[in-house]
């Protein structure tokens, strides 16, 4: 992809500084979004995802959070360091966010055709009928039947889905350049999850929007996304195209989730879990991090940390060992 | 909370629409103890506007042969509740006296309110440093004795019914500011709020659009308690000679003045002491409807409850 990137995440470092220890909750993670693609941040709970995509949009609580390291360029400027003021004029109109929990996300006092209008208000954009108008058109947009109608409903008169759909309707209202949707479907059931993001994956391609998604949902991954960056306690460790990641992974802990995910393919196969927990990161272990839960560890592992190694066009690996697991069959 | 909800088909999505068109005033003849406190509290409106045009005359007229007179019809329709050591109609002073009465004490509940409120609302949203200054002042105000606040700066000044309400209003405000304060540190960790950042807003949006909707129903109910105690502050300084000075009447300085005949007149304090009591219950009970009416989440609750009855 010669197309100059979208957003660049370097070297994101966020900590977390409780009373006694500093959870070190991102180290050093390293992303690219480029324009008009899918970007797939996959990762268990606690791999720092989140609070990547939270620092990004700016949102993270500072103290007890803290960005200790990394910059975050976005249409050539790094949003990171950006005064507040002029973020506040960007977030919203170049970047928007869905977040995870749709009726958490709405106010509960207000109609959802009021809360949508709210981000055209925000940003000055129009009157107020106006607004209100352009939300209810959003709203079909969305999907939402009759939505003309249901502009002036409350948050808890829709369902979950349909609630989600309200929140994709906010984030693009202003026609984002960058959707970043933080596990936009895990509160939902399946069927309902495969619609809202046939939904994401419409809109994006209808305005050319780029989108990093957020997900430990290895099936959503592989539905939606161009590229995929797998987390694992703070650090990008395995980066690439979707299809040849999951096809042919090149770290052990991809390796791992790939053996671990339930396929229904044949009776009476089992599951081949990651055994021990992720780890405490506000003592990470030397070396790799992922060294004790790893069947490919050696000596070196528990001494170094691995370089970042590319094993093939386009594709990294923060392993010592990538080019063994590079040829390791995912399914033995 | 609801969590659990099934996505209406269109026709339920159309009832729900039919229901929602419900005018406030059919939500409210359904609630019929709502509704009898809007009635009364119509009723002090009405008084509180006119009563001293109308009656202000008969109130302060003597009669010196209805003096402490029990309630009866003895003396005339004015004179139907009895009568104070002078004479006069205490009906008519009831009446009269509800101006001074609600005015002082609305006058210094919601200035309590609204300073209290903002202060709450920058203590709880903005930085630290500004919280730990106005925390420490409100502070200083309640460990303060405010009846001997009250004395003092009554006592400095002159006792006129605006330094009153200046005086009644500081002593309430800490009240507003803590609760206002504790509910916004709540809200302000709401998901909401982040979706609405990240939006692009700044902190006076979301202080005004997102918090302030929210906290406001809390205020209120805290607003109407509050309400009887200021009633009641304002008796206790009009009884010490620093409040609302007598020709001039309130409920609370009639109550006060009533307790020296306690035991031979029980009406003299007893009257007014139930019209405090009913003022304040009256405005307890409609802020409560108050509440569930304008809540979207709470307010099928005043819908379904008729329906409820008729299936029984």
């Amino acid at each position: 992809m010669a197309d100059k990137p979208l957003l660049e995440v370097r070297d994101l470092k966020v900590e977390f500084r409780t009373g006694r220890e500093i959870v070190k909750a991102v180290n050093g993670a390293n992303f690219t979004a480029n324009p008009g693609k899918t970007l797939a941040i996959l990762g268990e709970s606690g791999s720092g995802k989140s609070v990547s995509a939270q620092t990004i949009m700016r949102l993270l609580q500072i103290p007890p959070g803290a960005i200790t390291g990394g910059t975050a360029m976005f249409h050539g400027v790094d949003i990171l360091k950006m005064p507040m003021d002029e973020w506040r004029q960007m977030s919203g109109k170049k970047m928007a966010m869905v977040f995870q929990d749709a009726l958490a996300s709405l106010n509960p006092v207000f109609t959802v055709g009021w809360q949508i209008a709210e981000t055209f208000r925000i940003h000055g954009e129009c009157s107020r009928s106006e607004a209100f108008d352009r939300a209810g058109a959003l709203l079909e947009r969305v999907g939402i039947p009759a939505a003309r109608d249901r502009v002036k409903d409350f948050p808890h008169q829709f369902s979950g889905g349909m609630r989600q759909r309200v929140m994709i309707a906010m984030a693009v209202a202003l026609k984002p350049d960058l959707l970043i949707a933080d596990e936009p479907t895990t509160a939902l059931d399946v069927t309902v999850q495969a619609q809202i993001m046939d939904l994401i994956k419409d809109i994006s391609k209808e305005s050319g929007m780029s989108v990093i998604l957020i997900t430990h949902d290895l099936g959503v991954v592989v539905d939606v996304a161009d590229t995929v960056a797998v987390m694992y306690a703070g650090r990008v460790v395995e980066g690439g195209n979707v299809i040849d990641v999951l096809k042919q992974p090149a770290h052990p802990y991809t390796l791992a989730l790939l053996r671990s995910a339930p396929q229904a393919r044949e009776k009476g196969e089992r599951l081949q879990p990651i055994f021990g927990s992720p780890p405490d990161l506000a003592n990470l272990p030397t070396g790799c991090s992922f060294h004790p839960r790893c069947a490919f560890a050696t000596d070196i592992c528990r001494r170094q940390a691995p370089p970042i190694k590319s094993v093939a066009e386009g594709r990294i690996s923060e392993c010592h060992h990538a080019e063994t697991v590079h040829h390791e069959p995912v399914h033995a | 909370m609801t969590t659990v909800t099934t996505t209406p088909t269109s026709g339920e999505a159309e009832a729900v629409i039919i229901r929602r068109a419900q005018p406030w005033w059919q939500l409210l003849w359904r609630d019929k103890f709502a509704c009898v406190a809007a009635v009364w509290l119509t009723v002090l409106a009405f008084c509180l506007i006119i009563g001293p045009e109308l009656l202000g005359d008969t109130a302060t007229q003597l009669n010196l042969r209805a003096r402490n007179a029990a309630p009866g019809f003895d003396n005339g329709p004015m004179w139907i509740l009895g009568g104070d050591p002078l004479g006069r109609s205490l009906l008519a002073r009831l009446i009269v006296g509800a101006r001074n009465t609600i005015s002082v004490a609305l006058t210094a509940v919601f200035i309590a309110m609204t300073v209290g409120g903002t202060l709450g609302m920058v203590a709880g949203y903005v930085g630290k440093w500004v919280s730990h200054v106005i925390m420490r002042l409100a502070d200083v105000v309640q460990s303060f004795p405010s009846l001997l606040l009250a004395v003092i700066v009554l006592y400095m000044l002159e006792p006129r019914v605006g330094n009153l309400i200046i005086v009644l209003a500081t002593t309430r405000t800490p009240i507003y500011l803590r609760v206002t304060r504790a509910e916004v540190l709540e809200i302000r960790e709401r998901v909401f709020v982040d979706a609405s950042r990240a939006l692009g807003s700044g902190r006076f949006h979301i202080l005004r659009n997102h918090i302030a909707p929210i906290v406001a129903p809390t205020l209120l109910t805290i607003m109407t308690v509050d309400f009887a105690s200021v009633m009641l502050s304002e008796s206790g300084l009009s009884f010490l000679g620093i409040g609302i000075q007598p020709p001039a009447i309130t409920w609370g300085l009639m109550v006060a003045q009533g307790r020296n005949y306690l035991a031979q007149a029980w009406w003299l304090a007893f009257f007014p002491g139930l019209m405090i009591m009913f003022a304040t219950l009256s405005a307890n009970i409609l802020s409560s409807w108050l509440r569930l009416a304008t809540d979207p989440v709470q307010r099928w609750r005043l819908e379904t409850h008729k329906k409820e009855e008729d299936d029984k």
